[in-house]
């Protein structure tokens, strides 16, 4: 028997994965055009990763393959998973990352919707634990000039491991400026003197800073489309800038500006693609509130004090355990019970 | 202008209406027969007071209202009852409910009836009028008017009429109020006389300037005082009783409470129509607008005949052949009905013709992914992906904690859900199984105090026979005392000896029990003399009562076959 | 080093002593496990526990005596509820205690003699009736235990089973559009 309501809207989650994926493509475009076309094949890799990985968790869980495999969520993941990661990473890491996130952190605990934590950020987490090192060669951007390798040359180390004879791999990678900056405070420089070194742009890393704008324009056009809601971008960005603020206002010999920290590492692309992931974040606007300023706050902590050049992932991880909580704390009042009279 | 307020959420579904806002209203044609339930409004089923193969006349009370909250039930025309029995009815459960079925004869022949002055009539017997012409709320609710139309201790500020009419494809009340705007607007002075209430505001949607001049227009010709006809923005679900009142006045009427409560009274414009028939002309319920739109050649609204078969009128707006079910109401919360032979109610506002081209089957659900868009456009201000979750994990206390009850139903949520789960059914599930089960430990609270009064019941009637026992076993000692004692027996003498003093009474008891059992055994086979005149009356009557349970068991066993095979 | 031993001391027998006030004081009347089992089980009265009701059943569930699934009219879910309440595992009913519908006595009122033996039987007073004259339940009270079959001498008393009807019918749990998902 079919019960009202019998119209619904022409919405659906594939559409709106798909969006999102769409929002993504302003920041993949700038990337490409910084650090070269290697990420689209990362991005590539994962995709078809994610996918197989997909298929086989359901076909295991006995889970009907084509509505699942088309509602394109695996496929964000592996997007995200793929630009949160060096662009140059070896082939076996982007494989490993995504189908860990997709088998472990997204099947094992009940498929869509059910994850409680954010897949991509669970996959770049375990990279990061379990290869450092290979997630600190970043490619540098053309504007640095400096040796550049080849698409080719750049596919022969992603897959082969090999590098063009005579050139090692530092000479064609560096730090993220996150790193640098870490490193350098650490052995005693002021962020100003830092700030001078050719890495640097206007306002962060050069060629990072305007794939951070790239994300930035696809995050608003998911807002304007409300596929997003800006409870979640802006209580992120504000915390992060208003606890940044406060740091550099008080020593700004040791602690960079907050705009800095907008343009540089994950928080753009956190801010409008992580954070915002329905399924492991709150669904109460209060709770979005909390659970983003939670972020953003831990974000900095970790990028400041903490052991990892960037905080977004574990911010984000360590925000997607009190969600629950969150949501169970905030929840609204109902029409005609808010009190406080007629 | 007036400041409206808002209500949270509401979604824009296409609205389908200018299909049957075309035609002016038109009458139905006289059915081959009509088939009116006797249960259309809330409360309790009405009682039925024809029989079958009587005549009745058109307008005349063939259901009477039962208890307080109930409603009469009337011939449509005038015809002879052919039926009363169960019958499909408009319910989504597609069981079958008391009808009473009426064949009419054509003449449409009225029973005497006249109206009566409002202003001249004491409020009771005006509410008493209502009831008796079966008004009820033709919104949906069919709550009976003469229970609303009373303002208890409460003062009543604000009558709400509602022509808002929010729900997609439905035009009845507009045309309604296109056509008859006088008879809504004096209808609704007399509910205002009946609430005493101050001011009477009219709330219409503005995507229907037609309605709004029309009853404008009737409010400035009939000088309406304290009326004012307010057009509220288009949005679904504006036409629900809170959530006009919420836009016309800012109050908020929280699940469970009465509006009156809070100083307001809401009726639909069809319902001030029929208060105003009623009252003015004696006219009871007998048919209402029923928009026919959907599937159809030519959809309109009609002026149906209640108990009218759905069939025969969705036939006069040429359905058309593909049409695979019938849905009553809107396509937000109306009814999928499981037959066309069903009758129109009170309730049946819109009759949509629906086929898969029309209303495709929803694709397939997918879990729900918290994107919150349900809890952005539900009127409620509910959670509706929480209240999703408790209802499929049938955590039924978890659901109500979260004001499951306070869900209008009106499927905004299921309406906008990405991965098209069947919210609502899931809410009306929970509620019900919630209903269910406080039924039943309704059930098993009512058998548990009932146990315990019978082995209360049980307990005390052993003492009182132990205590009669027990007294005449003391003047039977006493007899024996004043004789010579033959042989005492030792048994009796050891125990008192022997027991546990708190047993002592217990084992006089049982032994008294077994003496006497024994003095019986003993007794019978050989002198009757020993027994006295009232043992021996007792057991005449027992033998006599054996006998004739024997005689009629043996009776009654032979006469068992013919109702039985009468009964199968 | 000492004087920490003796606050220890102190705090102990000072929580002692109000756990122990307490226990006196909020002493529960009755055996509230037993209270609690009873709310759950159905109050059928039927004894196909093979107790003489609800109560006993109870009792003896509290007692370790009786397994938890010996209640064919409670159902399975009777079952989960005593499994949830005592924090032990789901048994299943056993061989041929599985539940039936739910029904209720009706008497023949041709055939009965007025015999009161059911009215004797019936565990909650659902028949009304005196000696000699017909008998006839009370539908909104009687529990459909059975009871009252066995004794009647003339076997006037049948159970029916109690249809859905429009005021206790019941929304399904959705399954159709889960069904939809899994047949693709
Ligand atoms: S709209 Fe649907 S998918 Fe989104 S939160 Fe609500 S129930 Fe879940
Ligand atoms: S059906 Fe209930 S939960 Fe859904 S939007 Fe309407 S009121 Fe809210
Ligand atoms: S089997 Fe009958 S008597 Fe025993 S607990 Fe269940 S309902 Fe009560
Ligand atoms: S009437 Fe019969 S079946 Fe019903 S409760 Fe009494 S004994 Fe049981």
């Amino acid at each position: 028997m079919w019960s009202s309501p019998f119209i619904t809207q022409p919405s659906s989650v594939s559409q709106i994965m798909l969006r999102v994926l769409l929002a993504l493509i302003p920041g993949i475009a700038l990337y490409v055009w910084y650090f070269g076309p290697a990420i689209l094949v990362s991005i590539a890799l994962a995709s078809v990763t994610a996918l197989a990985t997909e298929a086989i968790m359901l076909k295991l869980r006995n889970r009907p393959i084509k509505p699942f495999l088309s509602d394109n969520s695996a496929l964000l993941t592996a997007w995200l998973l793929a630009l949160s990661i060096p662009p140059l990473a070896p082939w076996w890491m982007v494989v490993v990352g995504t189908a860990f996130a997709i088998a472990i952190s997204k099947h094992l605990y009940g498929g869509l919707g059910n994850n409680p934590f954010n897949p991509a950020m669970i996959g770049y987490a375990v990279l990061i634990i379990s290869f450092p090192v290979h997630m600190t060669h970043w490619l540098t951007p053309h504007a640095l000039g400096g040796t550049e390798l080849t698409f080719g040359e750049q596919l022969g180390y992603m897959f082969n491991g090999a590098l063009p004879a005579g050139l090692t791999l530092d000479a064609v990678t560096m730090a993220t400026p996150l790193d640098t900056l870490k490193t350098q405070l650490h052995l005693g420089l002021s962020v100003d003197s830092i700030r001078d070194m050719p890495i640097y742009g206007h306002l962060a890393g050069k060629g990072s800073e305007m794939v951070a704008i790239g994300f930035a324009i696809g995050g608003l056009y998911l807002l304007f489309i409300r596929i997003i809601s800006w409870h979640l971008p802006v209580a992120f960005l504000a915390a992060l800038f208003a606890t940044a603020g406060v740091f550099h206002l008080v020593d700004p010999v040791h602690y960079v500006t907050p705009l800095f920290h907008w343009f540089s590492g994950a928080a753009m692309l956190g801010a409008f693609f992580i954070l915002t992931d329905p399924v492991t974040s709150p669904t109460t606007a209060r709770g979005k509130l909390i659970f983003a300023a939670g972020a953003g706050l831990l974000t900095y902590l970790i990028r400041a004090f903490g052991g990892y050049p960037d905080g977004m992932a574990f911010a984000t991880l360590l925000m997607n355990i009190c969600v629950p909580l969150i949501d169970a704390w905030t929840q609204p009042k109902v029409f005609g019970k808010k009190g406080g009279g007629k | 202008m007036r400041p409206l307020f808002k209500f949270h959420g509401g979604v824009h579904p296409p609205t389908h209406k200018a299909e049957s806002t075309g035609r002016p209203i038109a009458q139905a044609a006289l059915p081959s027969k009509l088939v009116i339930p006797l249960h259309q409004h809330v409360g309790n089923r009405a009682v039925p007071v024809v029989q079958v193969g009587e005549r009745v006349l058109k307008g005349q009370v063939i259901g009477r209202p039962e208890g307080r909250l109930s409603s009469a039930v009337h011939a449509s025309t005038s015809g002879t009852v052919s039926a009363i029995d169960m019958q499909l009815v408009a319910h989504q459960s597609g069981l079958p409910d008391l009808c009473i079925t009426l064949i009419p004869d054509g003449k449409d022949e009225w029973i005497a009836h006249s109206g009566v002055d409002y202003r001249q009539t004491a409020h009771t017997d005006l509410r008493h009028l209502l009831r008796q012409a079966g008004v009820v709320g033709l919104g949906g609710a069919v709550f009976p008017s003469d229970m609303k139309s009373y303002s208890h201790k409460h003062q009543i500020r604000t009558l709400v009429i509602n022509g808002a009419e929010c729900e997609p494809y439905i035009t009845c009340d507009d045309m309604l109020m296109r056509e008859r705007a006088g008879d809504i607007l004096r209808g609704a002075e007399v509910l205002r006389e009946l609430l005493y209430a101050e001011e009477v505001l009219i709330g219409i949607e503005d995507n229907k300037p037609e309605a709004i001049a029309a009853m404008q227009q009737a409010v400035l010709e009939d000088k309406h005082a304290h009326m004012e006809v307010i057009a509220v923005p288009t949005l679904y679900p504006g036409g629900g009783a809170k959530q006009l009142i919420r836009v016309l006045t800012g109050i908020e009427v929280a699940a469970g409470v009465r509006s009156t409560e809070m100083g307001v009274q809401c009726f639909n414009v069809a319902t001030a129509y029929c208060v105003w028939r009623a009252i003015a002309f004696g006219e009871p319920l007998l048919s209402r607008i029923v928009t026919v739109t959907g599937n159809v050649e030519h959809a309109q609204n009609f002026e149906v005949l209640l108990g009218t078969p759905v069939d025969e009128l969705v036939a006069q707006a040429g359905s058309k052949p593909d049409t695979e079910r019938h849905i009553m109401g809107g396509p937000m919360m109306g009814v999928d009905l499981p037959s066309g032979s069903v009758g129109v109610t009170k309730a049946t506002n819109c009759i949509i013709e629906a086929s898969s081209r029309l209303f495709p089957p929803p694709p397939p659900a997918l879990p729900c992914i918290r994107c919150t868009r349900c809890a952005d456009v539900c009127p409620a201000e509910l959670q509706p992906q929480d209240l999703y979750w408790f209802a499929k994990a049938r955590d039924f206390g978890k659901a109500q904690e979260y004001h499951l009850f306070d869900c209008i139903e009106c499927g905004a949520c299921a309406y906008v859900c990405p991965s098209h789960i069947p919210l609502v059914q899931y809410y009306r599930f929970a509620k019900s199984e919630i209903w269910q089960r406080e039924r039943e430990a309704q059930a098993a609270e009512l058998a548990r105090e009932r146990h315990e009064f019978r082995l209360m019941r049980i307990e005390r009637e052993k003492q009182e026979k132990a205590e009669r026992l027990a007294q005449k076993e003391k003047a039977a000692l006493a007899a024996k005392a004043s004789a010579p004692a033959p042989n005492p027996e030792p048994a009796i003498a050891a125990a008192p000896a022997t027991a546990d003093p708190d047993d002592t009474l217990q084992m006089r008891i049982d032994a008294a029990v077994a003496r006497a059992k024994e003095q019986a055994a003993a007794a019978q086979p050989k002198n009757t003399d020993a027994l006295t005149a009232e043992q021996q009356a007792e057991i005449d009557a027992i033998e006599a009562r054996r006998a004739k349970i024997r005689e009629m068991a043996a009776h009654a066993g032979a006469d068992d076959e013919p109702p039985k095979s009468n009964q199968g | 080093m000492i004087s920490a031993l003796w606050v220890m001391v102190g705090i102990s027998l000072l929580l002692g002593a109000v756990l122990g006030f307490s226990a006196i004081k909020f002493k529960v009347e009755g055996n509230p496990l037993v209270e609690k089992i009873d709310a759950v089980l159905p109050q059928t009265q039927c004894g196909q526990c093979g107790y003489p009701g609800c109560k006993p059943y109870a009792e003896a569930i509290a007692k370790g005596e009786a397994g938890i699934n010996k209640c064919p009219p409670g159902g399975d879910e009777g079952i989960h509820k005593l499994a949830d309440l005592l924090g032990v595992e789901y048994v299943p009913f056993g061989e041929g205690t599985a539940p039936k519908p739910k029904a209720v006595a009706f008497i023949d009122e041709q055939t009965c003699i007025g015999c009161t033996l059911c009215l004797q039987a019936c565990p909650v007073d659902a028949i009304v009736g005196a000696a000699k004259q017909m008998h006839t339940i009370i539908a909104a009270e009687c529990t459909g235990c059975e009871l009252c079959i066995a004794p009647c001498p003339v076997d006037c008393i049948s159970m029916l089973p109690l249809g859905e009807d429009i005021s206790s019918w019941k929304w399904q749990y959705p399954t159709i559009p889960l069904v939809q998902v899994a047949a693709q």
